[in-house]
C-alpha cells in the first residue's frame, strides 16, 4: 500500500495566508467597485465655478439670461479682473457662465460648457471659442439659443470697449448654429446685437 | 456656306433632361457620346446641394455633402461609399467634366443623395424623391361638356390651341401619365384626351369637336376645359371671340382671357418654409415629437388659411426631406416672393414670437449683386412692418407674442420681405403644438395679417 507524501506545514500556512489575503482583496475590491457605481457621474468640467478670488475685485454688469421671462437682466458682480485685456474678456464670460451652471440657474446650460478662449483681435473683433460641449448639450430654440447668443456677445462688448464684431467659434472650429438655430456663420455686429439685447431687456 | 447651312438644319436639337425634386425643378443639358446619352454629373446634383469634385490623374472624386463617389476615366466600376457599382458604359471627362450615362442614373443616384430616384428614359424625365403629380380627369355633367383636370399640386403647362384639340405641355411640373394614356369620355363634344411625354416634358391633348378653352382655378390645382361658346364658371373670364387657328403657346392667364402678361412659370405671392426637415430634427419636444413634424404641420394648416383668402401659396417643405436653408433661401428668392414666412416650434416659453432678420457684419453689395449674407437688408423696413401686423393680429387674439430680431437662417438670405414664426404653447401642455384648433388658431392670424397686407407686399414683389 502506498501513502501519500505529506504537505509540509509552512507550505499549508502559507496557502492559507495568500487565500485570506486574496479573498479580503476581493471583498474589498467588491466594496470599492459598489461606491464607485453608486457615486453619481460627475462631469468632466474641472474648471471652478467661480473666478479666482485673489486679486483685486472689479464691479462689472453681467447680462443673464432668463429663461422664465424670456429676458435678459443686468446683474451686477464683483469680481477678480486680470490686468490683460483678453484675460479679462474671459473671466467676464466666465463669471457669467458660473451664474449658468449655477443649481438655481436662470438659463440653464449643459454640464461641461465652457468658455475656452477669447481672442481680441484689433481692430475691435473678439473671437470667443466655446467648447463642443457648450454647443452639443444646449437646448435647441429661436429664443433659447438668441438668449445665450446676446448674453455672451453683451456683456463682453458692455464691459469691453472697442468691440465692434464678435465671432462665436465652437472648438476652434467654425459652427452652422449654436443648437440648430442661432446663425454661427457669420460675424455679428455689435451694435445689431445691443439693439436685440435692449428688446429682451425690455421684456422684464 | 450651303455645306455649313445643310450641316446646321442636319444637327440634331439639343437634348436636355429635367429633373424634379423637392428642392427645384431644373434641367440639364445631355451630350451623345458612343450613341448613349450622358449628362454632367456636377451639373445635376449642383441644384440639389452642396457638391464638389477633383481630379486625380485618372481618378475623379466626388463629394455629395459627406457621400463620396471615385470614377474612374474610361472605366465602367465606380465606388461609392466604400462600394463597387457598374455603370453601363465608360466613364468619361471632358475639358474636367464628368459625364455618366443616363440609363445609370435610377441605380447610381439613389447611392449618393440617399433616396429614391426615378427615370423616365425615353421622355428625358428624372424624378428625385416622391415629387411626382398625378391628376384625375372626369367630365362634369350638364348642358354643356366641361372636362375638369384635377392636379395633386399647382401646375402651370403652356397652353396651345389647334384645330379639334387643345394642348397642355407640362415642361416644368413633374405630372406623370395616369392609369391610362387614353382617356374616353363618351361625349361628343370633347371625346377623348391622351397623355405623352418626351425631350423633358409632358404633354396632356384634349380631343374637341368644337373650339375650347383652359380655365385655372383652386391656385392651378384645377384646369377646366370648355367649349369657347359656353358660359363658365365665375373665375373665368369671357371666352375670346375666336380661338387661335396658329399652334400659339400662350400662358395660363392668357388662355383664361387676361390681357396681362405674365412670367413663363408661376410665382406665388407667399413662401411658408417648414424648417428643418430630414437629418434635422430641430427641437426635440417630446420623446415621440419633434420640431420637423409640428412645422410640417403647421405650414399646411398656414397653406390652407391662405389659399382661403385667395394668397397663393408654395410650401417649400411638404414632406420629412433635408432641405439645406440656402436652398430654401434660393426658392424664396427665385419666386420673387412677396412674403417668405419660416415656421418653427418650440417648447419653451409661451406663445409665438414673430422675428425679424438680425443682420450679420457682411461684405457690400457690389453694383446689382447683392452680398448673400445681408440679402435681406433692402427688404428689412417692409419685414419689419409685415412682423408688426402679424403680432398685432396675434394680440387681437389675446395669444402672447413677441417681436424680436434673430440670428435665424436663411432669414438674412431672402431678398424679399422675410420673418419667422416661433410658435410656443399657450400654457405649459406641449400637447397643443399638435392640436389642430390651436394650430389654426395661430396659422389664420398669420393668414388674416398677410392679406391685410396683400397691396402693401405685393407692390413690392
Amino acid at each position: 500500500m502506498r501513502v501519500a507524501p505529506e504537505i509540509p506545514r509552512q507550505f499549508v500556512i502559507t496557502f492559507c495566508v495568500l487565500l485570506l489575503a486574496a479573498l479580503g482583496m476581493s471583498m474589498y475590491a467588491y466594496r470599492m467597485r459598489k461606491a464607485v457605481t453608486a457615486e453619481p457621474v460627475v462631469s468632466n468640467d474641472t474648471r471652478p465655478l467661480a473666478p479666482p478670488i485673489s486679486g483685486p475685485t472689479e464691479n462689472v454688469v453681467l447680462f443673464v439670461a432668463h429663461d422664465d421671462d424670456g429676458g435678459l437682466h443686468a446683474q451686477a458682480a464683483q469680481i477678480p479682473l486680470p490686468a490683460g485685456r483678453q484675460e479679462r474678456a474671459e473671466e467676464l464670460l466666465r463669471a457669467l457662465l458660473s451664474i449658468y451652471l449655477d443649481k438655481n440657474s436662470p438659463h440653464v446650460l449643459g454640464a461641461g460648457a465652457e468658455v475656452r478662449s477669447v481672442f481680441l483681435i484689433d481692430p475691435g473683433v473678439a473671437v470667443i471659442d466655446l467648447n463642443s460641449a457648450f454647443a452639443d448639450t444646449h437646448r435647441s430654440g429661436v429664443l433659447i439659443e438668441e438668449l445665450t447668443v446676446t448674453s455672451l456677445i453683451h456683456t463682453i462688448s458692455a464691459n469691453t470697449p472697442g468691440i465692434a464684431r464678435v465671432k462665436i467659434l465652437v472648438d476652434g472650429k467654425e459652427r452652422d448654429t449654436l443648437a440648430g438655430h442661432a446663425d454661427l456663420s457669420s460675424f455679428y455686429d455689435v451694435a445689431a446685437v445691443n439693439q436685440v439685447a435692449a428688446q429682451l431687456q425690455a421684456a422684464q | 456656306m450651303l455645306l455649313l447651312a445643310v450641316l446646321l438644319l442636319r444637327a440634331a436639337p439639343e437634348k436636355y433632361l429635367s429633373v424634379y425634386s423637392v428642392a427645384a425643378n431644373y434641367s440639364v443639358p445631355l451630350v451623345q457620346r458612343d450613341g448613349r446619352d450622358y449628362v454632367g454629373v456636377l451639373e445635376l446634383l449642383d441644384p440639389l446641394g452642396k457638391v464638389s469634385a477633383r481630379a486625380e490623374g485618372q481618378r475623379w472624386r466626388l463629394r455629395y455633402y459627406r457621400n463620396q463617389a471615385e470614377f474612374q476615366v474610361g472605366k465602367t466600376r465606380v465606388r461609392i461609399q466604400g462600394r463597387d457599382y457598374e455603370l453601363p458604359s465608360k466613364f468619361l471627362l471632358e475639358n474636367e467634366r464628368g459625364l455618366i450615362p443616363v440609363s445609370c442614373l435610377p441605380s447610381l443616384l439613389p447611392q449618393i443623395l440617399g433616396g429614391p430616384v426615378t427615370l423616365h428614359q425615353e421622355a428625358d424625365r428624372l424624378f428625385i424623391g416622391s415629387v411626382a403629380t398625378h391628376f384625375t380627369a372626369s367630365l362634369a355633367a350638364g348642358n354643356v361638356p366641361r372636362l375638369v383636370f384635377n392636379f395633386t399640386a399647382p401646375v402651370n403647362p403652356t397652353v396651345a390651341t389647334e384645330p379639334g384639340s387643345i394642348r397642355l405641355a407640362f415642361t416644368r411640373d413633374p405630372v406623370v401619365a395616369p392609369a391610362s394614356t387614353t382617356l374616353t369620355f363618351g361625349s361628343k363634344i370633347i371625346p377623348s384626351a391622351s397623355f405623352a411625354e418626351g425631350n423633358g416634358f409632358a404633354v396632356v391633348t384634349v380631343n374637341a369637336s368644337v373650339p375650347v378653352m383652359a380655365n385655372f382655378s383652386n391656385d392651378g390645382r384645377t384646369i377646366t376645359i370648355t367649349p369657347t361658346a359656353a358660359p363658365v364658371g365665375k373665375n373665368a373670364t369671357p371666352a375670346p371671340a375666336a380661338a387661335p387657328t396658329a399652334t400659339t403657346p400662350v400662358s395660363p392667364a392668357q388662355a383664361a382671357g387676361a390681357t396681362a402678361v405674365t412670367p413663363a412659370y408661376r410665382r406665388y405671392f407667399a413662401v411658408v418654409d417648414a424648417s428643418h426637415g430630414g437629418d434635422d430634427h430641430g427641437e426635440t419636444l417630446s420623446t415621440t415629437l419633434y420640431e420637423k413634424d409640428v412645422t410640417v404641420m403647421l405650414a399646411r394648416s398656414l397653406r390652407q388659411q391662405l389659399e382661403s383668402r385667395g394668397i397663393t401659396t408654395l410650401v417649400l417643405r411638404d414632406s420629412d426631406a433635408n432641405l439645406p436653408v440656402d436652398q430654401r433661401a434660393v426658392f424664396a428668392n427665385a419666386d420673387h416672393a412677396a412674403i417668405y414666412i419660416a415656421l418653427h416650434a418650440a417648447s419653451n416659453g409661451h406663445g409665438v414670437r414673430v422675428y425679424t432678420a438680425l443682420l450679420p457684419d457682411g461684405q457690400d453689395d457690389h453694383g446689382p449683386f447683392r452680398s448673400w449674407t445681408t440679402a435681406q437688408h433692402g427688404a428689412l423696413p417692409l419685414s419689419q412692418s409685415a412682423a408688426t401686423a402679424i403680432s398685432n393680429e396675434f394680440q387681437k387674439r389675446q395669444i402672447p407674442v413677441r417681436t424680436l430680431a434673430a440670428p435665424l437662417r436663411p432669414l438674412n438670405n431672402v431678398t424679399g420681405p422675410a420673418i419667422g414664426v416661433e410658435i410656443a404653447p399657450m400654457g405649459n401642455d406641449l400637447a397643443q403644438l399638435t392640436a389642430p384648433d390651436y394650430q389654426e388658431l395661430v396659422t389664420s392670424a398669420i393668414a388674416t395679417a398677410v392679406a391685410a397686407a396683400h397691396d402693401q407686399l405685393g407692390a413690392a414683389q
